[in-house]
């Protein structure tokens, strides 16, 4: 089925997507949130190639692994937000900025 | 029973319109109130003829009892969350929009 | 038929980039949350359209739910913070911060950006080229599974896949949750709702009458996933769903669970899943290695306890940090509730 191969796309898009928030956002919410949208893309590859034309010709191991990818992406996501959350509260600052040589010292990075 | 089949699949058709409807009131309705009155009464009776049609082309009686549940879930879920996002609005002094 | 499921098929791979793309453009990080929330209900739609019904209930509990409730949390919380920093005289630091970066971010080095840019096209295109050269074999391991599916006491595929098969991946899988669960509780604490939020008596009322449902549809997904899409993580995410809404409606049990219970009630999962897979080794196999008669019920027990200790995991998370100690706890007194503990009810 031609559209399903489709789907390989979309989740190299959505990586493609991800990665390109993940270097490119300062803030560091937006960050965690870029790397969740590249496991969906990398997910979304995985079943496409584990795709059978009807419930009895799926290639199961290829789920279990995506089922257990999910559960390690929240529990990274639980820990990385916390981490956000502690650099807020000791730095006063969350976002990731530049360093400027011409700026009066103001900014710093992280 | 093409009948019932047949019957089913104009229920669930029937029932894409509310949520249709129900979404562009949310995309076009001027403020929260009148947004979560359009998405919650549409997408409820939308849910309720799409569980219609599909419990008349389910094949053993627990699957339309699920259905049910499932929709009688959806229904308090919903309310209960229409009513929390107002309060909430409420508290932060949205004001409801007027005609002026 | 078939131009009607390509016509949707078409749509649905248009629509997640874009909705990708829209979340991270968008500038109000709220708005980022809610799209990031949608997208991941789209994905559980896409997995149910490419056969993968367990994957769509685990994406639906945890990856859109679970981890939209954490996300929303944590800007909350951020949000809070920099409330209470203005309030003492950052004010005019802050000001100054917020409204420089985003001019000065769009200037700064177009070539370096454009290189960088070039770069990630090219790389792209190479995965996008490889994705087309790779040849998948038809039913890739399916037929392998399908073979041996006599041996494993289940008859879900992917059930037999996780616990039997990949058993170790799993047992791994769990420990990685118990150590999030640890460095949550290493790094914050445990998040206190201010004086003036008090939760609505709707919500109180609604938790009465879901949670014990939804105990109930954990237990029944547990029970089916040998048999059809469902098993303990599914379970467990119904469990911690529940937590999360009995931690919203700041119940009062919650308050009053011990923290003891609520460091047993977590360790409970990964401690009986390596102890069942020592036990296995001491009967006399490898790690893991059930006997044949008896595989169902050991799954059956792993996958209870796992689930129970997956769904009390993710609650913790959700809460944000480790309990208050109980000399703390004295001294705040009837200040503010204390969230002291975290709901245990998925005994």
């Amino acid at each position: 089925m031609n559209t399903i191969f489709l789907y390989n796309f979309s989740g190299l898009a959505l990586f493609a997507i991800g990665l390109h928030g993940l270097i490119r956002s300062s803030h560091l919410l937006r960050k965690i949130l870029a790397a969740n949208l590249m496991s969906s893309g990398v997910f979304l590859i995985m079943i496409v190639g584990a795709y059978g034309t009807d419930k009895g010709m799926i290639d199961p191991v290829p789920h279990a692994m995506v089922l257990t990818g999910i559960v390690v992406s929240v529990s990274a996501t639980a820990v990385a937000l916390a981490l956000v959350c502690l650099v807020q509260e000791t730095t006063n600052r969350v976002l990731l900025l530049q360093k400027r040589k011409k700026e009066q010292g103001r900014r710093t990075d992280a | 029973m093409a009948f019932l089949h047949n019957l089913g699949t104009v229920c669930i058709l029937i029932g894409v319109p509310f949520f249709v409807s129900g979404t562009v009131g949310l995309l076009r309705f001027p403020d929260i109130y009148t947004r979560l009155h359009a998405l919650t009464k549409a997408d409820n009776v939308g849910l309720g003829f799409v569980v219609l049609g599909l419990a008349l082309q389910a094949e053993q009686w627990n699957t339309v009892a699920r259905l049910l549940l499932i929709w009688l879930l959806v229904l308090i879920g919903s309310s209960a969350s229409c009513h929390l996002v107002a309060r909430a609005a409420l508290r932060k002094k949205i004001q409801p929009w007027s005609r002026s | 038929m078939t131009s009607v499921m390509s016509f949707f098929d078409i749509m649905l791979v248009l629509a997640l980039p874009w909705l990708g793309w829209r979340l991270l453009a968008s500038p109000d990080l709220f708005r980022a949350v809610v799209l990031f929330i949608s997208l991941g209900l789209l994905m559980s739609l896409t997995w149910v359209r490419l056969h993968a019904p367990d994957v769509a209930l685990a994406e639906a509990a945890i990856g859109a739910g679970l981890t939209g409730a954490l996300f929303l949390s944590a800007l909350r919380r951020l949000e809070r913070m920099q409330d209470s920093e203005r309030r003492l005289d950052y004010a005019e630091k802050r000001e100054e911060e917020r409204q420089a970066p985003p001019a000065r971010r769009r200037r700064s080095k177009p070539i370096a950006y454009g290189l960088a840019l070039l770069l990630l096209v090219f790389f792209l295109v190479l995965l996008g080229w490889s994705l087309v050269k790779t040849s998948v074999s038809p039913g890739g391991l399916g037929p392998a599974v399908t073979g041996q599916m006599g041996q494993t006491g289940v008859q879900s595929q992917v059930t037999a896949v996780l616990l039997n098969f990949r058993g170790y991946d799993t047992l791994l899988e769990v420990m990685v949750l118990f150590l999030a669960a640890l460095g949550s509780w290493s790094l914050t604490r445990i998040r206190q709702p201010l004086p003036e939020e008090v939760a609505a008596p709707v919500l109180a009322s609604l938790v009465r009458l879901l949670v014990p449902l939804m105990i109930i549809v954990a237990g029944y997904l547990v029970w089916i996933g040998s048999s059809r899409a469902g098993g303990a993580f599914q379970g467990g995410a119904v469990l911690g769903a529940a937590g999360v809404l009995l931690l919203l409606a700041d119940v009062t049990v919650v308050r009053q669970i011990p923290s003891a219970l609520l460091r047993w009630a977590l360790v409970l999962g990964p401690l009986l899943f390596l102890l069942s897979a020592i036990a296995c080794m001491w009967i006399g196999g490898n790690l893991l290695e059930y006997p044949r008669q008896s595989a169902g019920a050991w799954i059956l027990l792993i996958e209870s306890a796992t689930a129970v200790s997956i769904g009390v995991t993710l609650a913790a998370l959700y809460a944000g940090g480790r309990p208050l100690e109980p000399s703390a706890l004295e001294e705040a007194g009837e200040v503010a509730s204390e969230s002291g503990g975290d709901e245990g009810e998925g005994e």
